[in-house]
């Protein structure tokens, strides 16, 4: 306990009472993303309503079954994330930098796949502004095509903030000697974001790929 | 807890607990923090007073002879853009939330101090930038970047002023969430939810709207950019996009955001008036979830100001229901505060009047605010300067008076000096008279159908833009003149006592101004909010 007690910052009297200000400050950001994309979804619904016909034709120009297998890698990556917080809490040190690398790759593969993506829509005209003409020919359904490309554009800079904390962390555990168990409250607050960061994914796959697909 | 003794037997007070401009702009202490917001906001208040001076006497004349259509768009929108989230915004809860929330609940500082001093940098920087953009050209959009001008047509500097904005609003996100978590982890012992200040309540209230609206802010604010930028089209018509669609998302953070700005000030209130009376106020736990109330139905009224934009007529007339229910809880708080004064043995000292001065602009705000809920009274109204003369009824008269009047309320726990009470009066009342010389006529202007956003107008609108100028005028006195006795204050001023209102609540318990960490040792509450003696025999005679 004294040595945990070491580990106070400057405000806290107790260790729980600052586990809890961790916690609730973490939970606090997260819902300040889901407002941001949540804000995103009421776009891309909205305009699913209104355009039903011409989103469904952009729906088949999207390559579902690749992003199908970029949701398996980051599922992955969630796994190990879930798999180093629990053994931070042992004290692991070996298992947690496994995990850490683990997660940062599942989560690198994903942006190299999402990159390959973003490269054939180029070539297939579909996106905004640049590239050959598009195939596209209602105008409501290039909207839905940029809206994918924000969504999704998006998305892969959360990810890559998570990416670089992800390594970040792998760093401070490995040159600056960061305390296990002590510490693991540091990498939860990680896994937290990096769990909201693959939610969001979850719902922007089927809200942006499999919607409208079979009509 | 020493009162009123020599310094001896004291702790360093945290402005002479280390000097140097490094240990200032380094800090982590939650009273630096907020002196230095204090100083940030002041320099935005003042610059956008001057764009605000510079629209007022380009009106002076009916002729567009000061500045050019599009130099008079620019000016506005720089007035708009910097009042409303370089000023407004940040005042109240960055400045004396950041100061009075870890001292009221016995806390040595904020949940997060790091945190803390890094949204005061993000509002540095996103101001600097917005500052930088709006000079080199600036943005003729107004502050509510309504597409497709701000997407389409406008030939201004869009995306670096959205992009100040975006900065700027995870400072307040930062902010919000930050006393959101102080107010929930770090009361002392002894202080729970039901004691701890007024003050606090309705900062929690305001924190809850700040962390949730601002993000769609934000993601709004990406969109328009993208949009620019890209041409995306999800404002644009040619692509199917709906340039309302921008409209409701904006408003549902910025009608929010009023509450951001007026809510803070109410809290406020309830700790000027209580001081002023001697009394614990009338009906505590009213005023304290009227707050959450306001926050709660603030995020269900934003389509009031959409009726005349193309809206369902069905969804209008429940817009204009919720925004009807706002007046309940914000009729709870004016009425209280007046019940507390009645029968109370009253000391009217410089903040009281700025409390009188929020209350009476208050409530001809939201009366008017209800005029504009009606629909066919907005109909009549909408985009008119009545608007505008409401809207600053509620924004400068009263949010602004809140600030001063914490400011002059607080100032000597802030500052461990008292400033002269004759000016402090003087400078109330001028305000106070210049505010209505400047703003009442307004309503007359838009009832009579002058729309705002113009730079020349008819001639018989002359004499009531005259007297609105002539207003401004006074007002910009009135504003000026606390800036310089307070500053003269710092050095001159005699020194303050520990509570030199008789006041009650934690902060009047430290010295003044109080030690780094706020306490010698952390209180232990056994009291209530407001403890001031039963019997109204208390107050300075």
């Amino acid at each position: 306990m004294a040595d945990r007690d070491g580990y106070l910052a400057e405000p806290y009297q107790t260790a729980t009472q600052q586990r809890e200000a961790s916690f609730l400050g973490m939970w606090l950001f997260l819902a300040t993303e889901i407002m941001m994309f949540g804000a995103l979804f009421l776009v891309i619904y909205y305009y699913r309503l209104q355009h039903p016909a011409a989103v469904s034709e952009a729906v088949h120009h999207l390559h579902s079954i690749l992003a199908g297998f970029n949701s398996a890698l980051l599922l992955s990556g969630s796994l190990c994330m879930s798999l180093m917080v629990q053994a931070s809490r042992l004290g692991n040190y070996r298992r947690v930098q496994q995990f850490l690398l683990l997660s940062a790759f599942f989560g690198l593969a994903f942006l190299a796949v999402k990159f390959f993506e973003y490269g054939w829509e180029y070539h297939e005209g579909l996106l905004p502004g640049i590239g050959p003409e598009s195939p596209l020919k209602d105008p409501a359904a290039r909207l839905f095509m940029n809206i994918y490309f924000f969504a999704t554009a998006l998305h892969a800079v959360h990810l890559t903030i998570a990416v670089v904390i992800v390594l970040g962390m792998v760093g401070r555990i490995h040159f600056a000697h960061m305390k296990l168990p002590e510490r693991a409250i540091t990498l939860e607050m990680v896994g937290l974001y990096w769990h909201m960061v693959d939610v969001i994914w979850i719902f922007l796959y089927p809200s942006l790929y499999l919607v409208g697909r079979a009509a | 807890m020493s009162q009123k003794n020599p310094a001896a037997d004291r702790a360093p007070s945290y402005l002479a607990d280390e000097h140097g401009l490094r240990t200032w702009l380094l800090t982590t202490d939650h009273k630096r923090i907020a002196i230095l917001y204090l100083i940030g906001v002041t320099a935005f208040f003042f610059l956008g007073s001057l764009a605000a001076a510079l629209v007022r006497i380009e009106l002076v004349t009916p002729d567009g002879d000061l500045l050019s259509p599009d130099g008079y768009n620019r000016t506005f929108t720089l007035h708009g853009v910097v009042m409303v989230w370089f000023f407004l915004i940040p005042s109240i809860p960055a400045v004396f939330g950041n100061f009075l929330i870890p001292i009221m609940i016995g806390a040595k500082d904020m949940a997060f101090p790091k945190l803390n001093l890094f949204s005061w940098y993000l509002l540095v920087g996103g101001g600097l930038f917005t500052l930088y953009s709006l000079l080199a050209g600036g943005v003729d959009t107004g502050w509510t970047f309504y597409t497709p001008l701000s997407t389409m047509f406008s030939n201004g500097h869009v995306v670096a002023v959205i992009l100040g904005v975006f900065i700027v609003g995870f400072s307040s996100i930062l902010t919000g969430l930050n006393i959101i978590v102080t107010i929930h982890t770090l009361r002392a012992p002894g202080m729970t939810w039901f004691r701890m200040p007024l003050f606090c309540w309705s900062l929690y209230a305001t924190s809850v709207i700040l962390v949730l609206a601002t993000p769609v802010l934000a993601i709004t604010l990406l969109l328009v950019a993208a949009e620019y930028l890209f041409g995306i089209g999800v404002f644009d018509p040619s692509l199917g996009g709906d340039p309302l669609l921008f409209q409701h998302l904006f408003w549902f953070y910025s009608h929010p955001a009023v509450y951001i700005m007026i809510l803070p000030a109410m809290g406020v209130m309830s700790e000027l008036i209580t001081a002023a009376a001697h009394k614990r106020i009338f009906g505590y736990s009213f005023v304290a979830y009227s707050s959450l109330a306001i926050a709660v139905i603030g995020f269900m009224v934003w389509g009031h100001h959409m009726f005349v934009a193309g809206q369902s007529m069905y969804a209008s007339m429940v817009f204009s229901l919720l925004s009807f229910l706002v007046a309940i809880p914000s009729a709870i708080k004016v009425y209280n505060w007046t019940a507390t004064l009645y029968k109370s043995n009253l000391t009217i000292d410089a903040h009281f009047l700025y409390a009188l001065t929020f209350i009476g602009l208050f409530v001809i705000g939201g009366i008017t605010g209800l005029f504009l809920a009606l629909l066919a009274a907005d109909v009549h109204v909408h985009d008119t300067y009545f608007v505008v003369a409401h809207f600053h009824y509620i924004m400068v008269g009263a949010a602004v008076a809140g600030f001063f009047g914490a400011l002059h309320f607080w100032w000597p726990k802030i500052t461990g000096r008292m400033y002269s009470q004759l000016w402090g009066k003087i400078a109330a009342v001028m305000i106070f008279c210049g505010f209505n010389l400047t703003f009442f006529p307004q309503f007359l202007l838009g009832y009579l159908g002058m729309p705002r956003r113009y730079h020349s107008y008819p001639e018989d609108f002359q004499f009531l833009h005259v007297l609105s100028s002539a207003g401004a005028g006074v007002l910009a006195v009135g504003y000026i003149m606390p800036f310089c006795y307070l500053l003269w204050s710092l050095r001159y001023g005699p020194l303050a006592d520990d509570d030199p209102w008789d006041a009650a609540g934690l902060e009047w318990r430290t010295s003044s101004p109080p030690p780094k960490h706020n306490f010698l040792k952390t209180p232990i509450v056994d009291f209530e909010a407001y403890d001031y003696p039963p019997e109204a025999t208390h107050g300075r005679s």
